[in-house]
């Protein structure tokens, strides 16, 4: 599983800047509930993940991304497209 | 039983909450009397309106009235059906005619209402499989014809050539392409670089569709909107309009020059399945767009007013949503949302009509008032317009 946590790892890098309230990051955090980010929030760093992994998530996609471990699938997913 | 309203209660209660204050509910006005574009009778009480988009004052034009009632007399009052159906008379064909003729394209379909035009076009043309690529600003009937259609739907940032070039070149290349956007967004009154825009998205080989609602009728050479004034009418594939902002009625169109745009008249669904506009509304539709070719000094004088009403704004200390005068919007920017109805309460004291707009219609949470600007504002008007906002900046404490 070291592919799985190095992408954690780097996902959880670019939640740092927008993690204001200083949360603790793990698999279950949720991005609206736990980390109370607003849709330009999300926007910004949906920006930011596509720019560091050259990929598209679109709208429809992230309406299916509640929490972290959810994003890390689905970035493994698109990169290894 | 699981009350199915429970999902509204946070609303429900900042909306008491802000009644609770002591405020006007700003979202349940009523206009007792409208005598002129410009002023109406709002609580017993002459209001200059500054708020209803009716950027060229065409509804209480002599032309266009005169050509509504004729056509209530000789048509009747509804058409009871679909266009598709026995909803087309006369008077559609000529709407259409009128707007091919506006724009210089082959093709133009008149809508209902504005908001069913992109809801109808976007769900139609970009289907499974399909990218429609959209600005993070979009109007909400943007978004709902994104999520009427099956298409995926990619955001970027507002108004950024490079974000959209970005995702543009992510996107597989022989996929179907949309790109969506408009050439003035309607809550800061900003206009979009539509050229560098276009430019990418052709590199790209997307097709290309301009809502342009918020700048016919005043915007480029002939007021044909964005794209015309910044020379790249051609490139676009479609363009979305509306009849109820310069046009001064109601109902939406979309005009283009695609070879096979015809077809969309039997498989776009908010075309087919709704009651086509009422014969007074396209008369006067008609009546209004052929007036609105020939322009020129109601044009000039509405740029005057925009701009000396966005410059005096800012002299008095007041945070504006552009740099300077783009549009016929002026956004005012408020400290927040309690703050912004309370300004919006005073304006209405002092007979002055602005919209307030609030999240989530607006960008990045900002509550703001918005000014929308008439050909048929006099610069004594505008001037009044001026001293009310004073008065009521300085009664509210915010300049």
């Amino acid at each position: 599983m070291t592919d799985r946590s190095e992408m954690f790892d780097r996902l959880k890098g670019l939640i740092e800047p927008f993690n204001k309230k200083g949360v603790e990051v793990g698999e279950t955090t949720t991005f609206a509930g736990d980390l109370e980010w607003d849709s330009l929030t999300v926007m910004d760093f949906v920006a930011e993940v596509e720019d560091s992994f050259d990929i598209i998530i679109s709208m429809n996609l992230q309406a299916e991304i509640e929490n972290v471990g959810q994003l890390v699938d689905a970035v493994t997913k698109l990169t290894a497209a | 039983m699981t009350d199915l309203f429970s999902k509204f209660d946070a609303l429900i209660a900042q909306r008491e909450g802000l009644l609770a204050t002591g405020v006007k509910d700003p979202f349940s006005l009523v206009m007792e009397e409208v005598k002129s574009p410009t002023v109406a009778v709002v609580n017993g009480k002459e209001t200059i309106l500054l708020g209803t988009y009716n950027y060229m004052g065409m509804t209480f034009d002599d032309d266009v009235i005169a050509a509504g009632k004729q056509a209530l007399d000789e048509f009747g009052a509804g058409t009871t059906g679909s266009r598709v159906l026995n909803g087309t008379f006369q008077g559609h064909k000529e709407c259409e005619d009128a707007l091919k003729e506006f724009y210089g394209m082959d093709h133009a379909m008149v809508f209902s209402t504005g908001y069913q035009a992109n809801l109808g076009i976007i769900s139609t043309i970009a289907g499974k499989g399909d990218y429609i690529i959209l600005d993070i600003d979009s109007h909400a009937s943007i978004y709902d014809g994104c999520k009427m259609g099956d298409a995926e739907i990619v955001a970027f940032r507002h108004n950024d050539v490079e974000a959209l070039e970005k995702r543009l070149k992510r996107l597989p290349a022989d996929a179907g392409k949309l790109v969506v956007l408009e050439g003035v967004y309607s809550m800061l009154g900003d206009v979009a670089p539509l050229k560098e825009m276009i430019r990418v998205s052709k590199e790209a080989g997307a097709m290309i569709l301009v809502d342009e609602a918020h700048s016919m009728g005043f915007i480029g050479e002939n007021g044909r909107g964005v794209a015309e004034e910044q020379g790249v009418l051609d490139d676009v594939d479609f363009v979305i309009g509306t009849f109820s902002k310069s046009v001064g009625t109601v109902g939406g169109f979309c005009v283009s020059n695609h070879p096979k745009f015809e077809i969309m008249r039997l498989v776009c669904r908010p075309y087919v399945f709704t009651a086509s506009l009422p014969p007074a509304v396209v008369a006067c539709s008609a009546a209004s767009i052929r007036k609105l070719m020939h322009n020129g000094n109601k044009r000039a004088h509405l740029w005057e007013n925009s701009r000396n009403l966005h410059k005096g704004l800012r002299d008095l200390g007041f945070k504006l949503g552009t740099p300077d005068a783009q549009s016929a919007i002026i956004a005012v920017i408020m400290p927040d949302l309690e703050k912004g109805a309370m300004m919006w309460a005073a304006l209405l004291e002092n007979g002055l009509y602005v919209n307030l707009a609030r999240p989530p219609a607006t960008p990045a949470g900002m509550t703001l008032l918005r000014c929308s600007l008439c050909a048929e504002h006099s610069s004594e008007q505008v001037a009044d317009i001026l001293s009310r906002f004073e008065r009521a900046g300085k009664a509210v404490g915010i300049i």
